[in-house]
């Protein structure tokens, strides 16, 4: 997450601590999601997309800062939307390449015990499940965001969508799935069904579990 | 073109139909309901009918601005037709997600604005004149993120003579 720490002076404005935020590294290559994801989609949706985001956020993260330095209120709020947004892609981003992995490292395979029989117990089954976060992900009008999440209050898995780059934040998020067009159109064009039912094939079920054991 | 034309925007068509048909026989609460799938669909089908007059080859005059009236609104309204394109782009790239850029007509000042509007919203606000679709599926194939570059691209296939068309029947109407 991104802080701000101010340490106070009296005399001079107190130089804000803050963090530069980077692109996290992949766990595996571009071309290693294929034929799910196409090589091409992974590097401009890692170093293009993610990366413009990071930038950007960096960017209006300063700019905050010197609007605390001055107590500067409306560019604090003026810069709440570019905050929210470029914030929002940098940590929805970032779970969703650890929410990835290639076949041969155990993508599309659910093997948690206790996390499928969440799933069994939430949604009915697993089939049911995906075709749930199917069929909402596929709805989302415009760009935005499909979702396995925990209610941390119900204890109980769902399902959910976020519009643009907000982030999940009513539930702790397992599983996202980016349905912005650049996420698919290059390999998939119009089609979002098509690649909702291929990403199943490389969703990373040890990181899902893993988020779920955090919280469960 | 082709997948925007007679995939994205015949998909609009056919889910406003279907949200139109269930619109007559509905309750209050369902047709509620429908708002946004009318709204979303509804405002997909009106702004991309807006968008393909919008847009000529270069053979067919597209790029090509040369209505007197027209050039000297935008003269007046943004300092020059450079300053235009340059503002326009501008706010066209800042979308954040998908939406649309447009030059919109003012019936209350007579004045020209550019504006946005975000996913299938149609302008309401100003008179649209010229839309720009800035949904990755209207570039990315070619542009890939850099949308930008398609920014710059498309004022070589706008239809000013569609544009100006607009803005001279809007005028009209607010002289009335």
């Amino acid at each position: 997450m991104f802080s701000i720490i101010a340490r106070r002076s009296k005399s001079a404005i107190a130089p804000l601590a803050r963090f530069n935020h980077t692109l996290p590294d992949l766990a595996f290559d571009y071309n290693e999601l294929e034929p799910f994801i196409s090589a091409e989609i992974m590097q401009l949706h890692h170093s293009k997309h993610h990366q413009t985001y990071i930038t950007n956020l960096n960017v209006a993260e300063e700019k905050a800062v010197t609007a605390f330095e001055k107590k500067d209120l409306t560019t604090q709020i003026s810069l709440q939307q570019v905050m929210k947004f470029n914030g929002g892609g940098h940590i929805n981003h970032s779970i969703f390449w650890t929410n990835l992995a290639p076949v041969k490292n155990g993508g599309g395979e659910l093997s948690d015990a206790s996390l499928l029989q969440a799933i069994n117990r939430d949604f009915g089954s697993l089939e049911s499940f995906k075709t749930q976060f199917a069929a909402q992900t596929v709805a989302v009008q415009g760009s935005g965001w499909g979702w396995l999440g925990f209610n941390t209050a119900t204890k109980k898995l769902e399902i959910a969508t976020t519009f643009n780059q907000d982030p999940l934040l009513h539930l702790v998020p397992l599983l996202g799935v980016d349905v912005w067009e650049h996420a698919y159109y290059l390999q998939y064009k119009n089609v979002r069904p098509d690649y909702l039912k291929a990403i199943w094939n490389v969703v990373n079920w040890k990181n899902v579990a893993e988020r779920y054991h955090k919280v469960a």
